[in-house]
């Protein structure tokens, strides 16, 4: 049954002619089809920075949607004035017309306040479609030739793009690049503080409509290459893609563009390699593709630098803990001797013989003590340590019985996640009532901070 | 007869079960503000079906209905990965998760057709409504003669299945998933697991998108999913209400969008019919519209009325006292209706407030200008009354300045009852108000 997965007649391409296509010497068609998605993926990545940060995200998708129903008026007033040769440029006219009256529609209904904005837009791309769907069914039912490219717009079919589609395609990814650049500001503005931009004076309404019109270009010369359905996706993944690896808008909007045209690059390239392979949704995939790879891969924001940070922390919370317990044995036995052994530590804490060991094997790494005969001796640097680890942590337990209304019994477990973050600040306050008490460990002439145990 | 009992009741038939068992269900996303679950989750179907189909090897609903299942719940776990870990407002995770999984989906399905299989995604976009069929009965009495039975078309007995096991689980859980969708906290507190509420959603969601799509495709079921519930809100606030009323317009949209896509075309004079799943959302965007402007409470216009009643009824009170003020001073000024509307703001609050006042006798236009009638002069009495206290209240008991109290005693006149104004009458002093007018009796 599985074996049914694999492919029968599956054409693998050759080494050299993956080379040819992806350094455009395949052909002149297809490096203008290649070269044209390219475009277009760096343009719905530049412009979907703006509209992720926005969150209209999924407005494009209303308004890929809404399209349909213009591409099929486009080809019913085509038909019907005799231009069907030349008629991309009204079908494309048409898309944009009822694109705008989808997102117009998705406001107004978000508008009423009754309805909320997922419904507005569920509502808005599944009706337009609809209607589209019913012109499409009279197209087909009435004898007019030229009828085979309108479904390219629904599933994109970028092969079949001539060298003038892509041209123009390219030209307006291009003109959709430089409006962003020369609106730059202004959509910054809006994207992070909207009210402080409407208090300023500036025209927020037009900015917002500025930029819906860039989607609008890229979503209508997007629909001939990747279709309708996915469009959308060149104008969310590549930006959500850039987000994980910068914080910074003008470096997240180049990111952006440059995973959008490796998409449609590669995309393009396979598809003209691969039969039945149909690029817009191999785009999609690659796009996909990158955004997952980023998503474990990117510094700081992706999954593993974060799960390395999560155990960074709690090793270095292991640390603190076995240090403060070897001072509170050291504590209550001879002063000189800065010894104890593993079983007295192990009775101190409920922790595991296997997890005492490794933070006792880090800390022996760092210095901090010796292992000699089952004795555990801390070093004078690894008392000074511990001593500012246990005073930071007695001094928060101070803090909480005196000033939060902690009840007693709570305070170990309480003191033991908050030391961590203890504010230094704090530590001077409650120094001189630890000191009355007797509890105060000898104070410390190190800097609090300085290694272990200080204000995170 | 038998033509419509062979192909266009099944369809009817087929076509509305979708719908309302899509629709029922859309009422809980709604609320839950997911309504684009649905649409994420009959994207990421796609993949689902073809990889059942390309596994199994048969187009039978089994396996198709299985893989989607796997499909639309893998998705649900994915979008909330990339929620928490991509750090995406809802929308974006849906939209990155359903257009990868929907492109994974058009490829499988091209390297499925390569082989020369039947599965295309245009199908799966716009169904296949008029390929549901009943061979078989050929009057009325026929549809209740078992022997008929075994023809009547898979498709439709899916989906009644189904749609009456959602109509069960909506009754039999009404209390969790109403709970669950106003406030998922309180569920928890109350020890409902809201997740699992969430994760059965999900399942009857994608269950129905499914058996759904082979009939009347993918577009129908997100429109179902949304428009009848929202149709339905429109009108109540009360979910079991909604549900109902979700399903009598899903019932609406699925026979009045077969009706109008089969026979439509032919009262206008065309020869073939058209799609009746794309007039079916049709249908129900148009409900979903008219709801938007025309219902009663919620609606456009109705919310528009209110605020113009309002404001006339705040605009009579206002003229009523002007007038009354006028007399006081002996000013001698003639008011036309025009220039009444000209004090009032202008627009249709001062119109309406003109002819409220007319209708109820309490003002007459006479040739030398707008006279307060006895009735009139009562209602404007107390009105002046009510402000002229408050001003004094203002200034006397919260030591306001005299010259900044006007604007306050404005607003709060029109919303003092009789009680309160003579509670003000016995907390103040005073014959007059800070301006040295009279305060009426």
């Amino acid at each position: 049954m599985i074996a049914s997965l694999a492919p029968t007649s599956m054409q693998w391409p050759t080494l050299g002619e993956i080379l040819r296509v992806l350094i455009f010497s395949a052909g002149f068609n297809s490096a203008v089809v290649v070269v044209g998605a390219l475009l277009l993926g760096a343009a719905a990545g530049t412009i979907g920075t703006f509209t992720l940060l926005r969150k209209r995200a999924l407005m494009s998708d209303a308004l890929a949607h809404s399209t349909l129903p213009g591409v099929a008026i486009g080809f019913l007033i085509a038909a019907a004035i005799g231009a069907l040769e030349y008629k991309l440029p009204i079908l494309l006219g048409g898309a944009a017309v009822t694109g705008v009256l989808g997102v117009l529609t998705v406001q107004a209904i978000a508008a009423t306040g009754r309805l909320k904005i997922d419904a507005a837009i569920g509502a808005t791309l599944s009706v337009y479609f609809g209607v589209g769907v019913v012109l499409l069914s009279y197209i087909q039912s009435i004898d007019v030739g030229g009828q085979g490219g309108i479904n390219a717009f629904i599933f994109g079919q970028t092969a079949a793009m001539l060298t003038g589609d892509a041209i123009a395609l390219g030209a307006a990814a291009v003109l959709s690049a430089i409006l962003v650049a020369m609106l730059f500001k202004e959509f910054r503005l809006i994207c992070f503080d909207q009210e402080f931009a409407m208090a300023q004076g500036w025209p927020v309404v037009r900015i917002d409509l500025a930029m819906m019109t860039i989607v609008v270009i890229v979503t209508v010369i997007g629909l001939q290459a990747v279709g309708l359905i996915l469009v959308v996706a060149l104008i969310i993944i590549p930006p959500a893609t850039a987000r994980l690896w910068t914080d910074r808008l003008w470096r997240m909007a180049c990111l952006s563009a440059f995973f959008g045209a490796i998409s449609g690059y590669f995309g393009a390239s396979m598809s003209a390699l691969l039969t039945d392979t149909p690029a817009g949704a191999v785009i999609v995939l690659t796009a996909g593709g990158i955004y997952l790879v980023s998503l474990f891969l990117a510094p700081r924001r992706g999954v593993i630098a974060g799960v390395v940070r999560r155990i960074m922390l709690r090793r270095s919370i292991a640390r603190q803990h076995t240090l403060r317990a070897l001072f509170e044995v050291v504590e209550s036995g001879d002063p000189q001797q800065h010894t104890a052994s593993i079983s007295d530590l192990l009775h101190r804490r409920a922790w595991r013989q296997a997890q005492l060991n490794r933070s006792l094997r880090s800390l022996r790494r760092s210095g901090l003590l010796e292992l000699t005969d089952k004795r555990i001796k801390l070093t004078d640097e690894g008392f000074a340590s511990a001593q500012r680890v246990t005073r930071n942590h007695r001094l928060w337990e101070e803090y909480l019985v005196t000033f939060a209304d902690i009840a007693p019994s709570h305070v170990d477990h309480a003191a033991d996640l908050v030391e961590h973050v203890l504010d230094a600040n704090l530590i001077k306050q409650l120094e001189s009532q630890l000191q009355r008490e007797g509890r105060l460990p000898i104070p410390s002439v190190h800097p609090i901070g300085s290694t272990e145990g200080g204000a995170r | 007869m038998s033509l419509f009992l062979q192909i266009d009741l099944p369809a009817i038939l087929t076509g509305t079960l979708a719908a309302i068992c899509c629709a029922m269900l859309g009422n809980f996303l709604l609320l839950r503000r997911q309504s684009l679950l649905g649409d994420a989750i009959s994207h990421t179907v796609l993949p689902g079906i073809v990889v059942g189909f390309l596994i199994f090897g048969t187009r039978s609903a089994g396996p198709m209905l299985l893989g989607a299942i796997a499909a639309a719940l893998v998705a649900a776990v994915l979008i909330e990965l990339v929620k928490r870990y991509g750090k995406l407002e809802p929308g974006a995770a849906m939209g990155v998760v359903f257009s990868v999984m929907f492109a994974l989906g058009v490829v499988l399905m091209e390297k499925a057709a390569a082989r020369s299989v039947d599965l295309d995604a245009e199908c799966v976009l716009y169904g296949q409504l008029e390929d549901v069929l009943w061979l078989g009965p050929q009057t009325i009495g026929d549809l209740l003669d078992p022997g008929m039975w075994p023809g009547f078309p898979r498709e439709a007995l899916t989906l009644l299945i189904i749609t009456v096991i959602v109509a069960l689980a909506i009754v039999l859980f009404f209390k969790e998933l109403r709970i669950t969708a106003f406030d998922p906290e309180l569920a928890t507190s109350l020890g409902i697991h809201s997740g699992a509420v969430h994760f059965v959603t999900t399942a009857l969601v994608a269950i129905a998108a499914v058996a759904s799509f082979e009939a009347v495709g993918s577009i129908l079921v997100v429109a179902m999913l949304v428009c009848p519930a929202a149709t339905a809100r429109m009108f109540t606030d009360r979910l079991a209400t909604q549900v109902v009323l979700s399903v009598v317009f899903a019932m609406i949209a699925g026979i009045g969008g077969y009706v109008l896509g089969a026979f439509g075309p032919m009262w206008v004079g065309l020869e073939h019919s058209l799609s009746a799943a794309g007039m079916m959302t049709v249908v129900a965007g148009v409900l979903m519209g008219l709801a938007i402007v025309f219902a009663p409470n919620h609606g456009v216009l109705a919310k528009r009325w209110r605020a113009v009643s309002l404001s006339a009824a705040i605009a009579r009170e206002d003229l009523l006292a002007m007038l009354y003020r006028l007399e006081e001073n002996d000013a001698g000024v003639a008011l036309t209706r025009g220039n009444i509307r000209g004090a009032l703001g202008g627009g249709a609050p001062p119109r309406l407030a003109i002819r409220r006042v007319v209708k109820r006798s309490e003002i007459s236009f006479q040739p030398a200008g707008a006279e307060l009638t006895d009735a009139g002069r009562t209602v404007a009495q107390r009105l002046v009354r009510t402000h002229r206290l408050w001003e004094t209240y203002l200034v006397s008991e919260l030591g306001l300045r005299p010259d900044h109290v006007h604007a306050t005693a404005e607003q709060l006149e029109h919303v003092t009852s009789d009680e309160m104004a003579s509670e003000l009458r016995e907390r103040t002093t005073g014959a007059t108000d800070p301006h040295g007018k009279p305060i009426p009796d």
